[in-house]
C-alpha cells in the first residue's frame, strides 16, 4: 500500500480535527473553544470532500462552520463577562471525566477495530446534486419528503422558540 | 488506499473528546460546543458508513445532511435558552443553576 | 308490622340527636327527649306484642316467626350470609315488652336520681344507645346480628358503668366489666363462626341435614356460646364484673345490671333453645349445673354484704342462675314432658326483671336519701320513706316466693321443672330460695327496720324521694303485684304451643313453707335493734364470714392469676421479647434505611454531568459483560 496524496490529505487532516477537538474541550478561554470547535468542523467538511460528498461539506460548511460557529461566537461575546475562563476543575472531578472517556475511547475503538464490515470499497465520483435533489423532494421509496418537511417545520418552530425564549420580557 | 478504520478512528476519539469536554466543562456553552463535537462525530460516521458500505443508497448521507439541520435547530434554541439564563442570573455557569434544586 | 323499624330506630334517633347536640341542651330538654322517645317506643312495643299475639296462633298451633324486616348485609357465600333484620316471634316480642316497660321506668325515674348531675344530657344519649341495642339484640334474625348487638350492649354498659368517670373506681369497674364481659364474647364469636360452617347459616333455623352430617360440632359450637352469654349473663366464674358494675349510677344498675342486658345470656340460650334440645341436651345439662352452682354461690355471698347494691348484685347473678336452671332442666321441647323450664325460665326472665328493677330503683331512692351504699348508714327508714319501704317489701316478697307476688309464679315453676328434672336438683334449688329469702329479708330488715344509725340521720334527715322517682316504683310494684297473674304458658312454650300454667301443689306448698321459714329466721335474727343471733354466727364462722365477705375470693384468684401469672410468666416475657427484639428489629431497619439513604442521597447531587458520567459508565459496563460473556 503506498502513500497516496489522498491519504496525506486524509491524514493531514485527521491531525487536524483529533488535535483541534482536544483542544476544543481542554482550553481555558472559551472563545478558543469556539474557534477550535469551528476548526473541527472545517476538517469534518474536508472529510466530507475527500467522500466525495461535496453537497454534504458545503452544507457542513454553511450551515455549521457559517451559521452555527457565528452563533456561538455572538452568544460567547453576549454571555461572557470575566468568566470567560473555565473555572478550576477539582482533580477528582477531572480524573473521573478523563477516565470513564478514555474508557469508553478504548472499548469502542476496540470494537471498531475488532468488528468486520461488510466488504467495503471506496468508488471515486461525484454525486450529482440532481440525484440528491430529486432523492429528497420524491415520496416514493428512498424518497425523504416527509423528513424534509419535518425538518422545515422544525426549523420554524427552533425560530419562534428561540425568538419566544430569548426575547426580552 | 484509506480504510474505512481510519475515519472511524477519527471520529471516535471526536466523540469521546466531546464526551470528556461534555463532563468536564463548567460553561453552558462549552458543553454546548462538546455537544456539537459528538453530533459531528456522528455525522462523519453516517457520511464514511454510506460511502463506504452502500456506496448505491443514500440513507447516511441524508441522516448527515438532516442531522446537521436538527443539530442547527437545536443550537439555536440552547443558545437562547442560555442568553435567557444569562438575563435571569448573569451567569452561565452550569454550578450556579440551582434554582429548582430541592 | 312494618312499623316495628320504628322501636329500633327512634332510640337511635334520640341517641344521635343527644349526643351530638345534647351540650347545647338544657337538662331537661335532652330528658325529656329520650323519655318521650322512649315512651312512643314502649307503646310501640306494647302495640307490637298486641298485634302479634292478636293475631292467633298459626295452623300448627303455635305463633308464627314473622321477619318484618331482612336484609342481606353481608353475603359470604351462596348459602352463608349474615343478615340484618327483626325477628318477631313470642320471646322476642316478650323481651320487647320488657325492655322497653324497664328502660321507660329507668327513664322516669332518672329525673329525679341524676337531678343536677354533670353529663346528663350525656347520661340520656347513653340510656339511648343502650335501649336500641338491647332491642336490636332481642329482635335480631341471626345469631350474628344478634352479636353485633351483644358488642354494642357491651359498649354501652361500659360507658354507663363508666359514667362517672372522675371515680377511679367506676373507671375500674367499667374496664373490668368490658374486658370480661368481652374474654367471654370470645367463645361466643368462635361458636358463631362454627356454628356457621358447620350449619351452613347464621340463621336460627338451619337446615336439618346440615345438623345431622355436623356432628359433635353443633354441641361444641353451642356450648361456645354459651360462654359468651355467661359472660353477659354473669355466670360463675365469668361473674366477677357484675357487683363491681354496681359502681354505675343506680338507675342504670337496675336497667342494664339487673333487668335487661343480664339476662341477655338466657334469651340467647332461649333462642338457641331448639337446637339445644335437639342436638346437645347434655350441654344444656351443663348449663344447668352451672346455673345452679351459680345461684348457690351468689346467694351464699348476698348473705354477708353490707353493701345494699352488692346485695341486689348477687342477687341478681343467683337469680339469672335461677332462670339458666330453668331452661337447663328441661329434657324435651314438650311442656306436658320435661320441656316446662323453657317456659319457667323465660317467665322468670319477665317477673325477675320487674321486681329486680323496682328493688334497685328503690335501692336508688334510699342511697339518694342517705348518700350512702352502706346497710351502717340505714336502718329504721320505714319511718321516713314509707313508698319506697311498702314497694321494696313488695319486691323482697316477690323474690321470696310469696304469693300472690308475681316471683312465687315464676320460681314455683323453675321448682317444678327441676323437680320434675331430678329430686337432687330440687331440693338444691328449694335451698337456694330459701337463702334467697333470707338474703333479701336481712337487706330489707337491714335498711328498713334494725339497728338506726340515729346519729347519721340526726345529722341528715332522710325523705323520700321525689314524685319522678316514685311513680316508676309504684308502677312497677303494681306490674310486681299483678304479673303472676298473666297466663305465660298461653304465649310462650317450649314447642309453641299452648300451655296453662297449673301450679303443683307439693312443690308450691314446700316453696312457700321454705320462703316463709326463711323470712322467719331473718326477722328473728334481723328485725330487733340488737341482734346477738347474727352477731354470734358472725364471729363463731368467722373465717367462713370472711371468705363469704371476699366473695370466697374469685376476684383474688383473678388478680393472682393475671397478674401474678399470666403477666409475670407470659406478659413479660412477651413484652421483653416485643421491645428488645421485635422493636429493635424495626429500629434497625429504619437505622439501615436511614444509613443508607444518608449514603444514597449525595448521588443525588442534581448535577447533569455526573448523572451522564454514571449512564456511560454503566453502558460501558454492560458493554464489557456483553463482549466477555
Amino acid at each position: 500500500m503506498g502513500i497516496t496524496l489522498e491519504l496525506i490529505v486524509f491524514l493531514i487532516l485527521a491531525v487536524f480535527i483529533v488535535a483541534s477537538s482536544i483542544l476544543a474541550v481542554t482550553t481555558k478561554r472559551i472563545l478558543r473553544a469556539a474557534t477550535y470547535l469551528l476548526f473541527v468542523l472545517f476538517g469534518t467538511a474536508g472529510i466530507y470532500f475527500q467522500l466525495n460528498y461535496s453537497f454534504l461539506g458545503a452544507v457542513q460548511l454553511l450551515i455549521y462552520a457559517g451559521g452555527i460557529t457565528v452563533l456561538y461566537v455572538f452568544s460567547i461575546l453576549l454571555t461572557s463577562s470575566q468568566g470567560d475562563r473555565a473555572e478550576k476543575l477539582k482533580n477528582s472531578k477531572m480524573f473521573a471525566g478523563l477516565l470513564t472517556a478514555l474508557a469508553g475511547l478504548v472499548i469502542c475503538l476496540f470494537l471498531t477495530l475488532k468488528n468486520t464490515f461488510l466488504p467495503s470499497h471506496f468508488e471515486h465520483g461525484e454525486l450529482p446534486v440532481s440525484a440528491i435533489g430529486m432523492s429528497m423532494m420524491s415520496g416514493e421509496k428512498y424518497g425523504y419528503i416527509l423528513p424534509f418537511e419535518v425538518i422545515s417545520v422544525l426549523l420554524l418552530a427552533c425560530i419562534i422558540g428561540g425568538i419566544l425564549i430569548a426575547r426580552k420580557r | 488506499m484509506i480504510q474505512m478504520e481510519y475515519y472511524l478512528v477519527v471520529s471516535t476519539i471526536m466523540m469521546f473528546a466531546g464526551i470528556y469536554g461534555f463532563f468536564t466543562r463548567r460553561n453552558l456553552l462549552a458543553i454546548l460546543i462538546s455537544v456539537e463535537l459528538i453530533l459531528n462525530s456522528v455525522d462523519i460516521n453516517f457520511a464514511v458508513f454510506n460511502r463506504f458500505l452502500f456506496p448505491g443508497q443514500l440513507e447516511g448521507f441524508f441522516f448527515a445532511l438532516f442531522a446537521i439541520g436538527v443539530s442547527a435547530a437545536e443550537t439555536a434554541v440552547a443558545i437562547a435558552i442560555i442568553i435567557n439564563i444569562y438575563r435571569n442570573i448573569r451567569n452561565i455557569q452550569v454550578k450556579n443553576m440551582n434554582e429548582l434544586n430541592g | 308490622m312494618e312499623y316495628t323499624i320504628l322501636i329500633l330506630l327512634l332510640p337511635f334517633l334520640s341517641f344521635l340527636v343527644l349526643g351530638l347536640a345534647g351540650m347545647k341542651m338544657s337538662n331537661r330538654l335532652a330528658g325529656t327527649i329520650g323519655t318521650v322517645v322512649l315512651g312512643i317506643v314502649a307503646v310501640a312495643s306494647y302495640y307490637t306484642a298486641f298485634d302479634y299475639f292478636a293475631a292467633g296462633r298459626g295452623a300448627d298451633g303455635t305463633f308464627p316467626t314473622l321477619m318484618p324486616y331482612n336484609a342481606v348485609w353481608l353475603p359470604i357465600s351462596e348459602s352463608l350470609h349474615i343478615d340484618m333484620g327483626i325477628l318477631l316471634d313470642p320471646i322476642s316480642v316478650m323481651m320487647l315488652v320488657v325492655i322497653s316497660t324497664v328502660s321507660l321506668m329507668v327513664h322516669i325515674y332518672s329525673f329525679g336520681y341524676m337531678k343536677g348531675e354533670r353529663g346528663f344530657q350525656r347520661y340520656y344519649a347513653f340510656l339511648s344507645l343502650f335501649t336500641m341495642s338491647m332491642l336490636g339484640l332481642v329482635v335480631a334474625t341471626n345469631i350474628f346480628q344478634m352479636y353485633l348487638f351483644w358488642e354494642l350492649v357491651g359498649v354501652s354498659s361500659y360507658l354507663l358503668i363508666g359514667f362517672y368517670y372522675t371515680k377511679k373506681e367506676a373507671i375500674a369497674a367499667s374496664k373490668k366489666a368490658f374486658i370480661v364481659t368481652r374474654f367471654a364474647d370470645l367463645g361466643f364469636l368462635v361458636g358463631i363462626l362454627f356454628y356457621g360452617y358447620y350449619a351452613g347459616t347464621f340463621t336460627f333455623t338451619p337446615q336439618l341435614q346440615m345438623l345431622a352430617s355436623a356432628g359433635a360440632m353443633i354441641p361444641l359450637a353451642l356450648g361456645l356460646m354459651f360462654i359468651g352469654g355467661a359472660g353477659k349473663s354473669a355466670m360463675f366464674p365469668l361473674h366477677i364484673w357484675l357487683p363491681d358494675a354496681m359502681e354505675g349510677p343506680t338507675p342504670v344498675s337496675a336497667l342494664i345490671h339487673a333487668a335487661t342486658m343480664v339476662v341477655a345470656g338466657v334469651y340467647l340460650v332461649a333462642r338457641m333453645f331448639p337446637l339445644f334440645i335437639g342436638y346437645a341436651p347434655e350441654v344444656l345439662h351443663w348449663v344447668a349445673y352451672v346455673g345452679a352452682f351459680t345461684a348457690f354461690y351468689a346467694a351464699s355471698v348476698a348473705c354477708v354484704q353490707s353493701d345494699i347494691k352488692r346485695v341486689l348484685a348477687f342477687s341478681t347473678i343467683s337469680q339469672i342462675g335461677f332462670m339458666m336452671v330453668g331452661l337447663g332442666v328441661c329434657t324435651s321441647a314438650d311442656p306436658h314432658d320435661g320441656g316446662l323450664g323453657y317456659m319457667a325460665g323465660m317467665f322468670h326472665l319477665f317477673t325477675h326483671a320487674m321486681f329486680k328493677a323496682l328493688l334497685f330503683l328503690g335501692a336508688g331512692c334510699i342511697i339518694h336519701a342517705v348518700h350512702s351504699n352502706e346497710m351502717s348508714a340505714m336502718g329504721g327508714l320505714r319511718k321516713y320513706m314509707p313508698v319506697t319501704h311498702i314497694t321494696f317489701l313488695i319486691a323482697c316478697l316477690a323474690i321470696s316466693g310469696i304469693p300472690p307476688f308475681s316471683g312465687f309464679f315464676s320460681k314455683d315453676e323453675i321448682l317444678t321443672a327441676c323437680f320434675a328434672f331430678s329430686p337432687v336438683m330440687g331440693w338444691v334449688m328449694s335451698f337456694i330460695a330459701a337463702m334467697t329469702a333470707f338474703y333479701m329479708f336481712r337487706l330489707y330488715y337491714g335498711i328498713f327496720w334494725g339497728r338506726e344509725n340515729k346519729e347519721l340521720h340526726a345529722r341528715h334527715v332522710p325523705h323520700e324521694a321525689p314524685l319522678s322517682m316514685t311513680v316508676p316504683l309504684i308502677f312497677l310494684a303494681l306490674v310486681t303485684c299483678g304479673a303472676g297473674f298473666i297466663p305465660f304458658g298461653e304465649f310462650i312454650s317450649s314447642n309453641g304451643q299452648s300451655y296453662t300454667i297449673h301450679l303443683d301443689s307439693q312443690v308450691a306448698i314446700t316453696s312457700v313453707c321454705i320462703a316463709v321459714v326463711a323470712i322467719a329466721v331473718a326477722t328473728w335474727m334481723y328485725l330487733r335493734e340488737r341482734q346477738p343471733v347474727a352477731d354470734q354466727l358472725a364471729k363463731t364462722f368467722k373465717g367462713l364470714h370472711r371468705a363469704a365477705y371476699h366473695r370466697f375470693y374469685i376476684d383474688d384468684i383473678y388478680q393472682f392469676v393475671t397478674h401474678k401469672v399470666i403477666f409475670a410468666c407470659v406478659s413479660t416475657p412477651i413484652a421483653w421479647f416485643d421491645r428488645h427484639v421485635v422493636d429493635q428489629f424495626m429500629n434497625f431497619l429504619a437505622w439501615c434505611t436511614n444509613a443508607s439513604s444518608e449514603e444514597i442521597r449525595s448521588w443525588q447531587s442534581g448535577n447533569v454531568q455526573q448523572y451522564t458520567r454514571v449512564f456511560l459508565g454503566g453502558v460501558l459496563v454492560l458493554v464489557l459483560v456483553l463482549l466477555l460473556i
